[in-house]
């Protein structure tokens, strides 16, 4: 080494400015909770069980999902609409139990590409916190988008950006 | 002879003490924050900003928080020493303020107030003693622990401030022979008329620069503490609030040496291109203090720089530099400043 680099001063300087230059670049950190960043749109997050635009209940219980579901996820029972329920159900069949296991759920939106009947999407909610795990076991009350007629607000919410995405047969 | 000392001055000068007491302190909380916030824009992060607008509260939150930490002593340690550790680190960061001049006099109620708490005709020697006392917070919390990792980290901060202690003496008995006083006061009038002693010491600030990192255990001298073989090194066993007042004292060291640096080389509370002579009394005193302040806060904002730029020395690195290094470079600085004293015939 010559003198000059043996004096570690020149180096040290070099290093110094090397630092202080990255004072002025861009902090690629967003502020989370304030700002977020924008979702791809195949972005896939929760489940919901989708309504149509009179608030009735999409699924009849088929159980293409669960089948297809690789993880084995969700769980279901079927039961008979009756008379006098056409408003609550679209079909005479519905699901009386529709659970899905968000700890084992994989998140791979099969399940969706499976239904016939739109009636189950995956959202872009995806930060669940509990502090059980049964508590991860979704029922029908938490995956139900609320109804569009009473609760026109969250539905529109609920439904985000996949009404612009044309996938929704009202 | 008797001492000129009246009440009004007792009244005085406590009320200074605490005023700077006080700023010490809470300058000193500010430059934690102000050390995570470079931290991280110089890692292209964001820092603390929850805490309060800008996070600007966060130092409070990290005390609160130190204070209501579960106070631990371990049963294999002497506990009056334990205690004593960082009481002593804590004592003697703050005791150096006294000798420094913050600024002119203040005019107020027909008195004038000097801004110094006490000028020490050997203000500067009074410093050294007291900066060289501050090891002994480390050693003694450090042996006290009973903790191998915490004896290693007191062992080398010892030797650590032993062998910087000497090249930083040498480098200001060379700008002792320049200014040829050792009070504080006297060497920043000096300034203020003539140049800043940068001028006439560059070599000799170099080494005090160096040396005063090395005294504050900072990266990249921070040995002492070194987490990746020490464990947090003399700290180990601490936790709660003593843990808090280690790290506290060191930021007050880092400010007290700022100070000093700016006192002693860069012309103290003297503001570059302002004659103090043209203002009144009180708004030049407040010019000065400003000016000061400004001063510390770059040599703040250095020492963060260099900490989080220039990694740590190995240990034989670290006395390589020290005893072969700045000691003899320390040494010629002081004989060519005083041949060129001698020379010149000043």
């Amino acid at each position: 080494m010559s003198f000059w680099e043996k004096l570690y001063l020149p180096a040290v300087f070099k290093g110094m400015m090397i630092t202080f230059s990255h004072i002025f670049k861009k902090k690629p950190t967003i502020n989370y909770p304030e700002k977020q960043r924008p979702f791809s749109p195949v972005f896939r997050g929760l489940h919901i069980l989708n309504r149509d635009a009179e608030g009735r209940e999409n699924c009849t219980a088929c159980g293409l999902c669960a089948v297809a579901c690789p993880a084995e996820a969700i769980t279901m029972e079927a039961a008979e609409r009756l008379p006098g329920e056409e408003n609550l159900y679209k079909e005479e069949k519905y699901a009386a139990k529709y659970e899905i296991n968000m700890l084992r759920c994989i998140f791979c939106g099969l399940c969706e590409e499976a239904c016939p009947k739109d009636a189950i999407y995956l959202s872009e909610t995806f930060t669940p916190a509990d502090y059980q795990r049964k508590q991860f076991i979704y029922n029908k009350n938490e995956l139900l988008i609320p109804h569009p007629k009473e609760n026109p607000e969250a539905y529109a919410k609920a439904l985000g950006n996949r009404a612009a995405k044309g996938s929704v047969n009202a | 002879m008797f001492l000129s000392i009246d009440t009004a001055l007792i009244i005085e000068k406590l009320i200074l003490i605490v005023v700077v007491v006080s700023i010490s302190l809470v300058v000193a909380m500010y430059t934690t924050f102000a050390e995570r916030k470079v931290a991280a824009v110089i890692q292209d992060r964001r820092g603390p900003n929850r805490a309060g607008p800008f996070g600007l509260l966060q130092p409070l939150a990290d005390g609160l928080k130190l204070f209501f930490k579960e106070e631990i002593i371990p049963n294999f340690s002497s506990k009056f020493l334990f205690i004593l550790g960082p009481a002593l680190a804590m004592l003697t960061a703050v005791m150096t303020s006294a000798v420094i001049p913050w600024g002119d006099k203040l005019h107020l109620f027909g008195r004038d107030i000097s801004l110094q708490i006490a000028d020490v005709n050997i203000g500067i020697l009074y410093v050294f003693g007291v900066v060289s006392l501050g090891v002994y917070g480390i050693m003694i919390g450090a042996w006290a622990s009973n903790n191998k990792y915490s004896l290693l980290g007191g062992l080398r901060a010892a030797s650590q401030i032993i062998s910087y202690e000497l090249a930083m003496g040498i480098s200001l008995i060379s700008l002792l022979m320049v200014t040829g006083s050792l009070s504080l006061k006297e060497m920043v009038v000096q300034q203020q008329t003539g140049l800043w002693n940068i001028i006439y010491q560059p070599l000799g600030f170099l080494i005090f620069l160096i040396c005063s990192f090395a005294e504050c255990n900072r990266t990249p001298f921070d040995l002492p503490e070194a987490e990746n073989e020490l464990i947090g090194g003399y700290h180990t066993e601490y936790s709660s609030m003593k843990l808090g007042f280690y790290l506290f004292s060191e930021y007050i060291n880092m400010f007290v040496s700022s100070v000093i640096m700016a006192t002693l080389f860069f012309g103290g509370y003297d503001m570059p291109f302002v004659n103090e002579a043209n203002l009144s009394t009180n708004v030049a005193a407040i010019v000065g203090v400003v000016a000061l302040m400004m001063k510390v806060v770059f040599f703040l904002f250095l020492f963060m720089w260099v900490r989080w730029t220039i990694p740590r020395f190995r240990y034989d690195q670290l006395m390589h530099l020290g005893w072969r290094i700045l000691i003899p470079l320390a040494l010629f600085n002081m004989l060519v400043t005083g041949a060129v004293i001698l020379f010149l015939d000043r």
